[in-house]
């Protein structure tokens, strides 16, 4: 143990995800050993992300004002919804620079076991979006685990009754992979998802 | 196959240990508590990455050692494959392939098979229905390494739909005392409608994950009956013919919670339970899963637990017309424990690969013509691991190589 200032920052930082404890004293004496003006800026920029990131009441991504900077975007397509668990999701599809419809953020997957139901989740905002019949397509892309692939039913079951054609993002072999590494689960889904080759 | 050397690192009892060993027949011979055990046990850990005496990977370190290290040379036809393999107790096991790192440790699963009798196997006809689906469920990892993801995600629906049942009972619990003090019970109602809406999504995976696991269950056991038949038979040729039936949650036995009932009776017992199960109803396991959850929902949603399910189902051994658990001798609970082992082992051969035999402590259980018997089935195969507490007890018919166990040190005695 440190005295009472230095092990109170250990502490805190051991909450991180993916910072044990070991980690939490290299960066707490690295901080230390910093430049003031460093480690201001560091806690300036921690403050701000608390206080000046707002949710995007559309979307429900992160973003600096009422809405997000794709929501906000006239060219995005407003037809088309995915459907993802988190905001880092969106970047993830936003690198692929394919996707040009809009996005919608969960916050979330239902998982029983933490207490997570489908009112936890923004799901009545994006029944609120599909209210008014413009959209035509909605992309499930939830994790492809357990929960998941329950919360995408659960929306799938939701929506098909308002006549919205629900997709699911493939799941399946990696690009440029070699088939042999590929574990048995991942094979076993490619198999059921394979589709007809047109030449 | 067969193991040509294995080296333990603050395994159990050991600190460091050497031994090579050769195919046929090697005797592991001490008194008890010297480790004998522990030397198969770490074999048996390589093949399945699990202990069979303990749930635990704590017990396996030594006593004052963080971590321990099994290393074994595999003998393959000509091939020889060195597997390495660190158990970290609450962490993740590492592991290395002919001196190479591998992604995960399970990426070493069933390169050593190994087909292990321990005294711990009595279990399997006088214990719980657990030990029983355990048997079935490892048997078919061992088969087919795909079967340990349907197994983990299956458990994992269960959790989940678990956890989600139970609230539903609390949420029932509560608007019924809400409405006994005449208070708001709007909310609560809501709340039991949102639990209904997700539990028919956690029925869906179950069944999904539930008719796959049941599936290859009754394939296994298809595949398995006339192995075990035929093993008993030798074992104990005057007793009852051995049988083996699925009792299933699927069929309709009422509410009756304690497992449905026999899916065969014992006259037909020749024909494809999985026809029975799905093929008479003109449906897939999967949609009478589904059906069967709707049955039971009511007393689902009053107890918290799911009623329906492999999870739940039972492999019935029986002799002739009667039960084996209740009805079945100590000699003959032993032969049918070993008649299913044997048939593993029969199963696993025919699949590729001779196992490696592993007769932990087994001989000593047996009567003088079932140990004759047992050695003679065993005795062809390509090698088998034998541990006893005194030379007696292992049968002529085994005669091979010989270690000494005593106090912790193994010498070569011939």
């Amino acid at each position: 143990m440190y005295e009472g200032v230095v092990q109170n920052l250990i502490d805190e930082l051991g909450l991180l995800p993916g910072v044990g404890p070991k980690s939490a004293q290299r960066i707490a004496f690295h901080l230390l050993a910093a430049d003031p003006a460093d480690v201001k800026r560091l806690a300036h920029a921690l403050l701000e992300v608390k206080e000046k990131v707002r949710f995007c009441r559309t979307c429900g991504n992160v973003a600096s004002e009422e809405e997000c900077r794709i929501c906000r975007d006239a060219r995005r397509d407003t037809h088309v919804i995915c459907v993802v668990e988190e905001s880092k999701d969106v970047v993830a599809i936003e690198k692929t620079r394919e996707f040009r419809g809009t996005y919608h953020v969960l916050g979330g997957a239902i998982s029983p076991i933490d207490g997570v139901g489908p009112d936890d989740l923004r799901i009545r905002e994006l029944m609120t979006r599909l209210a008014d019949g413009r959209v035509t397509e909605l992309i499930l892309a939830t994790d492809p685990n357990l929960e998941g692939e329950a919360t995408a039913t659960y929306l799938a079951r939701l929506v098909k009754p308002m006549g919205v054609k629900v997709t699911r993002l493939a799941s399946g072999l990696p690009v440029g992979g070699d088939l042999e590494y590929a574990d048995e689960v991942t094979l076993g889904r490619a198999f059921e998802g394979r589709r007809l080759l047109d030449v | 196959m067969h193991v040509a050397h294995l080296s333990l690192t603050d395994f159990r009892s050991y600190a460091s240990v050497e031994l090579g060993l050769e195919p046929g027949v090697t005797a592991f011979v001490g008194p008890n508590g010297q480790g004998k055990t522990n030397l198969v046990e770490a074999l048996g850990y390589v093949a399945t990455h699990s202990s069979h005496r303990v749930a635990g990977d704590a017990p396996l370190v030594r006593q004052g050692a963080t971590r321990a290290v099994i290393r074994c040379a595999v003998q393959r036809d000509d091939r020889r494959a060195l597997i390495e393999l660190e158990i970290n107790p609450g962490r993740a096991n590492r592991a290395r392939l002919n001196r190479s790192p591998v992604p995960r440790a399970r990426d070493v699963v069933g390169l050593l098979r190994t087909v292990l009798f321990a005294p711990e196997d009595l279990s399997l006809s006088k214990g719980d229905p657990s030990e029983r689906r355990r048997f079935l469920d490892d048997l078919l990892v061992a088969r087919a390494p795909r079967f340990a993801g349907v197994r983990a995600d299956y458990d994992r629906v269960l959790k989940q739909r678990g956890a989600l049942l139970r609230t539903a009972a609390q949420a029932r619990r509560g608007s019924r005392s809400a409405r006994r003090a005449e208070s708001d019970t709007g909310f609560a109602a809501a709340g039991a409608g949102d639990v209904l809406s997700t539990l028919e999504v956690w029925d869906a995976h179950l069944a999904r994950h539930g008719a796959e696991l049941l599936r290859a269950r009754l394939e296994l056991i298809e595949a398995l009956h006339p192995l075990v038949a035929g093993a008993y038979a030798a074992l104990a040729p005057a007793s009852a013919p051995a049988t083996l039936a699925y009792r299933s949650t699927l069929s309709t036995g009422g509410d009756n919670d304690e497992g449905g009932e026999l899916l065969e009776d014992a006259g037909e017992r020749g024909s494809s339970a999985a026809q029975t199960l799905s093929t008479d109803l003109g449906k897939t396991l999967e949609e009478r899963i589904r059906e069967r959850l709707l049955e039971v929902r009511q007393s689902e949603l009053e107890r918290g637990v799911t009623l329906v399910g492999p999870h739940r189902d039972d492999l019935i051994l029986g002799l002739g017309d009667l039960p084996a658990r209740g009805y079945a001798s100590h000699g003959e609970s032993w032969s049918f424990a070993l008649a299913l082992r044997l048939a593993a082992y029969d199963l696993l051969r025919a699949d590729g690969g001779d196992p490696v035999l592993i007769l932990d402590d087994v001989f000593a259980e047996l009567d003088t013509q079932r140990r004759r018997r047992l050695a003679e089935i065993v005795a062809p195969a390509e090698q088998v691991l034998i541990t006893a507490a005194v030379p007696d007890d292992v049968p002529r018919e085994l005669s091979g190589g010989r270690y000494d166990v005593a106090e912790g040190s193994v010498t070569r005695v011939r």
